[in-house]
């Protein structure tokens, strides 16, 4: 089937060519980060980590959101998401590859990275993470390559794929869970230290992971001839609305917590990222962002009027997928270590090569992104005619 | 205590020529130092202040210090701690704080203990600053800060390599800088910002009259901390800071209630920083000292 990335108009091949150019400038900025380390980014002894950490959070989540089309298909029988489910799929692969290159960024000696493997410790949570991102990864693989394969030949998808496919469902909610706890239990990063981290995680990427996918159908229907279908598209919208729901009640209650019972180090880092403290306020306009974006895409996701409205959707959805990145590409990680373990305040903010390399990761995401969805709609439209 | 073949060579090379006490070369290297008869201990104890092998190694079931801040009075009595360090463990120097490495410094009260005083509190009418309610003494104090070595530590719980690890023999943290593959999990995961990250390549920044041919440097990207200098702990030596701190800290095993540090802490009141996480800081502060109690 790899064969139908190879073919393409000139846009496919222009836009093929600007990721590579993308992927180009991350590749040599980060080989001057490789020889000079990682003092060219914008991190410190007490921000330890930054923007690189960040992208990988959220980039789990938008994994795990595959999910919201796979349970209502495979267990549901909810026929209307047949012809986009492969897309969710294929957004999972794109999307942990990119996790699995943000840590690679990130790592002081990445010719070590194999450590993980020949000296495990269980205990730590980043050991299993790495576990769940990397099974992950070959579940979705193995089922989105065979699905669509049999889709080609117009034959229903051999029997062995089904008990993976149904593995995939706890495996999309492991590694987002497994990735909250990675936060979630570390004693004196009291922004992180709450149990309702992993539901928190999972509700912002229910929202995030379905949102991108529906402004991706969009973008498909205008390149090709495939087109997702409106009722698809209205049922994802709904799950967006749903999980963004949950997702900023979920915010609410980490405020409720923190302000009421006024306990100091609970407030600290969400007054920095609000509201600012102590002089520093480097971060509040991206979290009033977050708040007016978050508000503003439940008000038209929620009102059926407006989320059936299709020049409507596409920007309560952008805002969901800015809202949902700033939460946690944005202001979570480095939220977490503001103020450092003596209430200081030592500021971060990201150097134009750390912001090189992530956007060279994103490229590449994209890049595979491209070629996947090429293949599987080049498959789609050859079964069509 | 153990010795490499130079050294075995040098050592029987040096006793054949004393030759004291009527006892052989040989008989002597194979002898533990501490077993040997008063003549022959003299000699190895000679050789051993030439080669550094003489003294038992120290040992304890937990190893713990007692930070007596009455003894620090002037900024030279911490940074003579402080330089030792640096020195010994060649730490690099920077110059800026963005990339900074360092194992011990020193910092305010409030700083310290941040839970003593919430950030929380609000400007008082009479003009005290910050509303900080303490003896002005303790405000001006300077506390030495180093790696707690807690009995329960987050930091190596989070390690995916195991590249660091609490030594079961005497509790001491360890950090093996060639395992590490620089995802400071472990920063993140300690409260007391006591971990380093090599952000850049440290060699060109040691200074070079400084720079102490038996001790490893390190290399770029990976995470270093105090480890309460089990190399001189192996040669029988106390760590460099306790030996520079004109009895200010005071190191010794938790375990042994006959230790200096349990005798301290059994009359005098102490305090350890954020003891609320549960991480068992092994290192205690006597606060305004022993005079004050």
């Amino acid at each position: 089937m790899f064969e139908k990335a190879l073919v393409g108009s000139k846009r496919y091949w222009t836009w093929i060519g600007i990721l590579l150019v993308v992927i180009g400038v991350g590749v040599v900025y980060y080989l001057r980060q490789f020889h000079y380390g990682l003092g060219l980014t914008g991190m410190s002894r007490d921000v330890s980590w930054g923007f690189y950490i960040a992208q990988f959070t959220f980039l789990v989540g938008v994994a795990a959101s595959a999910v919201m089309l796979v349970i209502p298909y495979y267990l549901h029988h909810y026929k209307t998401f047949r012809r986009i489910v492969i897309l969710g799929e294929f957004l999972a692969i794109a999307s942990v590859i990119m996790c699995i290159l943000f840590i690679f960024v990130d790592l002081g000696q990445p010719m070590r990275v194999l450590n993980v493997a020949l000296h495990p410790r269980p205990n730590s949570v980043m050991f299993w993470d790495m576990i769940v991102l990397i099974g992950y990864l070959t579940l979705n693989v193995v089922i989105g390559w065979t699905t669509l394969g049999a889709e080609r030949k117009e034959v229903p998808p051999p029997a062995w794929v089904k008990p993976l496919i149904i593995l995939s469902v706890p495996w999309a909610v492991s590694i987002h869970t497994v990735t909250a706890f990675l936060y979630a239990g570390l004693p004196g990063r009291h922004l992180w230290l709450s149990a309702i981290m992993a539901a928190r995680f999972l509700a912002g990427a229910f929202a995030a992971g379905p949102a991108l996918l529906i402004l991706l159908a969009f973008i498909i229907r205008r390149v090709s001839t495939f087109d997702a279908g409106r009722e698809a598209i209205q049922a994802v919208a709904k799950i967006v609305a749903y999980a963004m729901s949950v997702n900023v009640f979920f915010i609410l209650l980490e405020f409720f917590t923190a302000f009421y019972s006024g306990v100091p180090a609970h407030t600290a880092s969400m007054r920095y990222l609000f509201f600012g403290l102590d002089g520093h306020y480097e971060f509040v306009p991206f979290m009033w962002v977050l708040a007016i974006l978050a508000i503003a895409s439940l008000v038209l996701l929620v009102i059926p009027k407006f989320r059936e409205n299709e020049a409507i959707l596409p920007v309560a959805l952008i805002a969901v997928f800015i809202s949902t990145w700033i939460d946690k590409g944005v202001g979570l990680v480095v939220g977490g270590f503001i103020p450092n373990p003596f209430e200081t305040i030592t500021t971060y903010s990201p150097t134009l090569p750390e912001l090189l390399i992530t956007l060279g990761v994103y490229g590449a995401g994209a890049l595979t992104l491209t070629v996947l969805y090429k293949i599987a709609i080049g498959v789609k439209e050859e079964v069509a005619t | 205590m153990s010795i490499n073949r130079r050294q075995f060579i040098k050592l029987a090379g040096l006793s054949a020529v004393l030759s004291v006490g009527g006892i052989t070369a040989i008989d002597k290297v194979k002898a533990n130092a501490q077993e040997l008869p008063s003549g022959a201990r003299a000699t190895a104890s000679a050789a051993g202040q030439i080669f550094g092998q003489s003294k038992p190694p120290l040992t304890a079931k937990r190893w713990g210090m007692v930070v007596d801040l009455s003894k620090f009075q002037t900024p030279e009595d911490y940074q003579k701690c402080i330089d030792a360090c640096n020195r010994i463990h060649n730490i690099p120097d920077f110059g800026e704080k963005k990339d900074e490495v360092k194992w011990i410094w020193t910092d305010t009260f409030e700083h310290t203990f941040p839970d003593s005083n919430p950030r929380d509190r609000k400007e008082v009418k009479d003009g005290d600053e910050l509303g900080l309610f303490i003896p002005e003494e303790l405000k001006e104090k300077r506390f030495l800060l180093l790696c707690n070595h807690c009995d329960n530590p987050p930091c190596t719980r989070v390690c995916p390599t195991k590249a660091t690890w609490k030594r079961e023999s005497d509790g001491i943290v360890m950090m093996d800088q060639h395992r590490c593959i620089g995802c400071r999990f472990c920063m993140a995961a300690c409260p007391f910002g006591a971990r380093s990250f090599n952000w850049r390549d440290p060699r060109p920044f040691i200074k070079e009259e400084n720079l102490n041919p038996e001790y490893p440097t390190r290399a770029i990207g990976v995470v270093e901390k105090c480890i309460f200098c089990v190399e001189r702990l192996e040669q029988g030596l106390k760590p460099a800071c306790v030996e520079k701190s004109n009895g200010g800290l005071v190191f010794g095993d938790l375990d042994d209630k006959n230790s200096d540090v349990r005798k301290l802490l059994r009359t005098h009141f102490s305090i350890r920083r954020k003891p609320q996480l549960g991480t068992q800081p092994s290192v205690y502060y006597l606060i305004g000292g022993i005079k004050n109690v």
